[in-house]
């Protein structure tokens, strides 16, 4: 495996990892990490580093929703153009072109219900070439970004064993 | 009640002592764990909940599922170990039971088995109720705990009928290479002492591939190799292991294992032909977070002082703490509530030294080496 992909590989799990550490953990040494890391950000390969927040444990936590949309083309307008558009407003996290029923999918981050209730049906549904959007309020998160979310932990092993 | 002498005189192992200390505490951070702290992958698992469903609960072959021995056979190609999944495998009730009936089936009475120490704990006590006596060889520090002819023929094991290996180590990491094995095979040719070959850590190996004593030439046919799913796929709690070698040994195993255990559990079997079929892409995944914690335990060690040679297996660091191994555990535990197993516990050529599990997250990893790195500084 080549350094920057090491390096990836320790930052996608904890982006918190201090260059040291993770020169210790990929037997790398400290300025070839450094370097790793900035050659992953000015190719775009890392674009940013986020915490992984329960929001429904925050008081005046925020609501979250992925909402399916499908758009129709025309000669002027492609994908790209759509996308452009739709990812220009804040209250979208994400925004994926995806195989399938329908054409993107986006998760919305906002204050109440309303709040992307509104945003969606006075934003994103009047755009012309959206046809249809589905909206899926999220209930209840179990896992994001590959970290389980549960109380305390679960090693039930025995504390020292042979 | 009367109890007979082989059981009374039976030592207690070591770590029940480690165990009860950090037991007795609710903020310890243990590195004292011999097992994976990742579960069974998840194929592995609904296999063996599917056997379930569909009514799987009766006896197998004595020798274990034709189906199981068979994707043995494949899977240990990639040592170039060869088997006839007929006659020359036996699966077994964790790889436990298949030391214990190797050396039931190669030890008489009064026969001397040499043991590499430091070790895992169970040997000694095995080679004495098959009624046998154990020959300790100690390994190096300055060897990397490698066993060398140098330090069989020191200990005398030219007089020895049986040699115990384990390698990749518990409790040092410690790997063998292949020049290393050249040396051991012929020792063992030369003074004719058969091998039970405990490789029970084989896929854990960072940088090197496995190597096993049984692929040197004329090592096969005095070899009985030992493996089991237990660490490779995280599976301790299933208890499934097995045994590879020439046919009258592994026939003899099975004579024993007929009328002590008549079959391995079948449901574990079933979790294990997923895990051949379909789970090597999560072992690879886990050694590749073995090897990140490894690299960053070794590192830490080192820079708080404490030499630790760079282990090539197993998921266990090895430092050298300068002095009294259990003084140094049992105030490490009482100051910092940290739990590792003193060296001692595992034999001779442990003391002075510490056995750290990095099986555990990255995250207590950290948080237990920052706070050995405190009670060091303290200490000095």
């Amino acid at each position: 495996m080549d350094a920057e992909r090491e390096v990836l590989d320790v930052l996608a799990r904890n982006a918190r990892e201090d260059i040291d550490d993770i020169a210790a953990q990929t037997g790398l040494d400290a300025e070839s990490v450094a370097e790793a890391i900035d050659a992953l950000e000015a190719d775009n390969v890392v674009h940013g580093y986020q915490a992984v927040v329960d929001w429904d444990r925050v008081d005046e936590g925020k609501i979250r929703a992925i909402v399916e949309i499908n758009v129709e083309l025309d000669r002027e307008t492609g994908y790209e153009q759509v996308a452009d558009q739709i990812a220009k407003f804040p209250a979208v996290d994400a925004l994926h072109l995806v195989s399938g029923d329908y054409d993107f999918a986006v998760e919305v981050l906002g204050e109440t219900m309303q709040d992307v209730s509104r945003f969606i049906s006075e934003q994103v549904a009047p755009m012309p070439e959206v046809t249809q959007t589905v909206t899926h309020y999220i209930m209840e998160t179990y896992k994001d970004g590959g970290i389980r979310f549960e109380d305390g932990d679960d090693d039930d092993r025995l504390s020292v064993s042979p | 009640m009367r109890l007979s002498d082989r059981a009374r005189d039976l030592p207690e192992s070591g770590i029940r002592k480690f165990f009860e200390l950090a037991e007795a505490r609710d903020d310890v951070i243990s590195l004292g764990v011999g097992e994976p702290d990742f579960s069974a992958p998840w194929a592995a698992r609904t296999a063996a909940i599917d056997s379930l469903e569909r009514g799987k609960t009766s006896y197998t072959s004595n020798r274990g599922m034709a189906p199981l021995r068979e994707r043995i056979a494949v899977h240990h190609e990639r040592y170039d170990q060869s088997y006839d999944p007929a006659d020359e495998i036996l699966v077994t009730t964790g790889a436990s039971e298949a030391v214990d009936l190797a050396l039931r089936a190669l030890v008489d009475p009064g026969d001397t088995v040499a043991v590499h120490e430091p070790t895992y704990i169970s040997y000694g006590p095995g080679i004495e109720l098959a009624g046998g006596e154990q020959l300790t060889v100690p390994t190096r520090a300055e060897d990397d705990f490698a066993l060398t002819r140098e330090s069989l023929e020191a200990a005398g094991a030219a007089a020895a009928d049986l040699l115990v290996l384990c390698y990749p180590n518990n409790p040092t990491g410690a790997t063998m290479t292949e020049e290393e094995y050249a040396e051991v095979a012929a020792f063992c040719r030369d003074e004719d002492l058969r091998v039970i070959a405990d490789e029970i850590y084989s896929a854990l190996t960072y940088g090197a591939d496995h190597a096993s004593i049984a692929t040197q030439p004329g090592m096969r046919e005095r070899t009985v190799v030992v493996n089991g799913f237990s660490k490779a796929y995280a599976m301790t709690g299933l208890r499934l292991g097995y045994a590879l070698g020439p046919a009258d040994a592994v026939d003899a195993m099975n004579r024993i294992h007929q009328y002590t255990m008549l079959s391995a559990p079948t449901t574990p079997q079933y979790a294990a032909i997923e895990a051949l079929d379909r789970c090597d892409e999560e072992v690879t995944e886990m050694v590749d977070e073995y090897n990140r914690r490894r690299r960053l335990v070794v590192s830490r060690f080192n820079e708080m002082g404490l030499d630790t040679f760079e282990p090539g297996g197993a998921f266990y660091a090895f430092p050298d703490c300068g002095g009294d191994d259990e003084v140094f555990a049992e105030e490490l535990l009482e100051a910092q509530g940290v739990a590792v197993v003193p060296g001692s516990v595992f034999g001779e050529g442990g003391e002075g030294h510490l056995r750290v599990s990095y099986a555990t997250s990255m995250r207590e990893l950290k948080e237990a080496t920052d706070r050995i790195a405190t009670f060091v500084e303290e200490r000095d």
